[in-house]
């Protein structure tokens, strides 16, 4: 689960990490009242789960709180790598004498969560990554131990040679790391950590990423969530229990495991379609599960045809053929719809489609190639 | 011959009495595997269908019934505790079929079991199967035959669609392992690819992949510079978008952005059969193994 910049901004104040004052605003007079009471130039940034928010337009400086209400009204609305944004942070600007990056993530081949720290942090980090890999540091902490204060002052003077400067950083780096792990957060990001002009060490930025896993057990983190900031599809796809994310085809798939998702996807391409989605109905086999999944489909208006793409092993295939049935009484399709499924129970399964005149196939690339020739023939008419 | 169970597994199954538990021990009986004990906190002393005896804790299991394996059950928030509890009572192989398990709950357990001379395949896996002597998990047991294909994979239903048209191409397993699709897992391909390789009934390898991560082009340099088996591979998400990502960190880190085409690339490099369907592993294997 992704949260928003002044949310993680939150957290990391709780642990102590110095940052500066910052207030949400929803409408262009919020933002002009949060301005006024900095009295100084502001900054205006689209909250949105997207990076890369600066280089799309969504922040900008104001030196005035009426220039505030205007660039908020210009960034409120704006669409940013197909998100809408809500909300601006909007807070007073720092001055800035240098720019690094301090990040922690769960890395999947240590197995540990790794801090990465450059001196040269700022928007184009990846670029300093790639061409110039001196410049990163990388430090394992053992999860046991949590991380040294002798580790985090060799990042500190990795970043800094005044060894004030990087005493602070070895302080907010352990206050991040304190941050991370009381949060489940597999993402902890400050891009950048600045120094100002008067030599302090202050974060300007905050991502944070949650394991989605945590969520159940850390009900205070699962109320982050925003929903007005994710697709509404998406969103009553999670409230069934299913995943799914919306694509520009229009082949709808519906499947039980996500690499066999996966793989039903790069068949319809392979075979000239275009898949209108990913949606993993999971390993359970619940019918109501299957009829949430056909309703989220056939809301999308793009969809030709539907497939369901079923391999039987804790999911009864019965209780998908059950699923089918009940969500197409409640509501006819409008499209041609091809199942395929076999595995657990599906002499069952065959049965009651047929009894309710759905056909079933067994092989998966001809319900693929059936699925890709209706909806080019859908399409075409 | 097999990797990592045969004939001479004896199971535990922790979370015997739970919903998943008992359902999927009644068909790892049913299809021949030894299961020799459960464990439930509180109902020691119970019988789970009149006959495996079921203990409080993992030691006391492991004691009263020479178990060797277990396979874990248990909802997310217990399944850490699950793991180093088996590892602690000696157990040499621990399955945790969990799915939901928290990623920092593994950076520990990880170092926990490795410690105590264990090996863990999982979390959020579909556990083991050696046709004909024994499974471990929930892989289907009447998709598998026994014969002569060693098969690893990251997923749980595209494995066993490949397992099927193997099967029915006349190509038996000796090992099928579900290694799981979490970012922290006990087991992963090389551990497999080495485990095959060693194994003398095992003539060919097909390794099932999906996007993300860098562990695909680990195996592939190991099956370029370790292996003389013949080895097919496929990966899933072809076609899957880039998706939203926040952060910097992950990029930085690998190096990769793990798409499909540096996996496949990477393949390629190591000479394997890249598979462009999960039926084309049926005619890549014929080809490398006649």
């Amino acid at each position: 689960m992704n949260i928003h910049e002044y949310q993680a901004k939150d957290i990391f104040r709780q642990h102590g990490i110095p940052i500066p004052p910052g207030g949400v605003a929803t409408t262009p007079s919020e933002a002009e009242a949060l301005a006024r009471r900095y009295g100084t130039t502001v900054v205006v940034k689209a909250q949105v789960h997207v990076g890369g928010r600066g280089k799309a337009g969504g922040v900008k400086l104001a030196k005035t709180p009426e220039e505030a209400r205007d660039i908020a009204s210009r960034i409120l609305g704006m669409q940013i790598k197909g998100l809408t944004v809500h909300k601006v942070l909007v807070t007073p600007a720092a001055e800035i004498a240098t720019e690094a990056y301090v990040g922690i993530i769960v890395d999947r081949a240590s197995k540990r969560p790794v801090f990465m720290v450059s001196p040269a942090g700022g928007i184009d980090i990846e670029e300093v990554a790639a061409k110039t890999p001196d410049k990163i540091m990388r430090l394992p902490v053992d999860p046991v131990y949590g991380l040294l204060p002798f580790q985090a002052l060799q990042m500190g003077l990795f970043l800094y040679s005044d060894i004030k400067q990087a005493r602070a950083a070895a302080k907010i780096m352990q206050q991040l790391y304190g941050a991370f792990w009381a949060s489940g957060a597999s993402l902890a990001e400050i891009n950048p950590l600045v120094t100002t002009p008067q030599g302090d060490v202050v974060a300007l930025d905050a991502k944070m990423g949650i394991d989605d896993n945590e969520l159940e057990r850390r009900p205070e983190l699962a109320l982050l969530r925003d929903e007005t900031a994710e697709d509404p599809a998406e969103v009553r796809a999670r409230e069934a229990g299913l995943t799914f994310i919306k694509l520009d085809g229009n082949v709808g798939c519906v499947v039980n495991g996500a690499g066999l998702a996966m793989a039903t996807m790069d068949l319809v391409k392979y075979y000239g379609g275009e898949p209108a989605n990913f949606l993993d109905i999971g390993g359970s086999s619940n019918p109501d599960k299957v009829v949430a999944a056909l309703q989220i489909i056939t809301s999308d208006p793009h969809v030709r045809s539907i497939l369901f793409n079923i391999f039987g092993g804790i999911t009864r295939t019965d209780d998908v053929a059950n699923g089918i049935v009940t969500a197409t009484k409640a509501s006819p399709l409008r499209v041609p719809i091809v199942i395929r499924l076999t595995g657990t129970n599906e002499e069952v399964a065959v049965k009651i489609l047929q009894e309710h005149g759905f056909s079933a196939m067994t092989e998966m690339d001809a319900a693929v190639q059936r699925a890709v020739e209706l909806a080019t023939a859908g399409a075409r008419a | 011959m097999s990797i990592f169970i045969d004939n001479s597994t004896r199971l535990v199954v922790q979370g015997i009495t739970g919903r998943d538990g008992s359902f999927h021990a009644k068909q790892m009986i049913e299809y021949g595997t030894k299961v020799v004990a459960g464990v439930t906190p509180g109902k020691g002393g119970q019988r789970f269908e009149n006959t495996v005896p079921i203990f409080n804790t993992v030691a006391e299991a492991v004691r009263e019934t020479k178990a060797n394996t277990t396979v874990i059950y248990v909802p997310p928030p217990f399944a850490a505790d699950a793991m180093m509890e088996a590892a602690d009572a000696g157990l040499s192989l621990v399955v945790c079929i969990t799915e939901g398990v928290p990623v920092l709950d593994m950076t520990r357990v990880y170092p926990y079991v490795k410690a105590r001379g264990a090996r863990l395949i999982g979390p959020n896996c579909p556990g083991l199967i050696s046709p004909g002597s024994s499974k471990v998990g929930i892989i289907p047991g009447r998709i598998c035959a026994p014969g002569p294909i060693g098969l690893v994979s990251r997923s749980g239903t595209l494995t066993y669609e490949v397992v099927y048209h193997l099967t029915r191409a006349g190509l038996g397993q000796t090992t099928c392992v579900g290694i799981g699709g979490d970012p922290i897992n006990g087991t992963n391909f090389i551990d497999c690819l080495e485990g095959f390789e060693r194994d003398p009934a095992t003539k060919a390898v097909v390794m099932i992949g999906e996007i993300g991560g860098t562990d695909e082009q680990d195996a592939a340099r190991f099956v370029k510079e370790k292996m003389k088996k013949p080895v097919v591979g496929f990966i899933a998400g072809q076609t899957a978008p880039p998706g939203r990502r926040m952060g910097h960190a992950g990029a930085i880190i690998s190096g990769s952005a793990g798409t499909a085409a540096e996996k496949i690339a990477a393949f390629e490099d190591a000479g394997m059969g890249v598979a462009k369907r999960p039926a084309d592993v049926v005619d890549l294997i014929r080809q490398r193994t006649r």
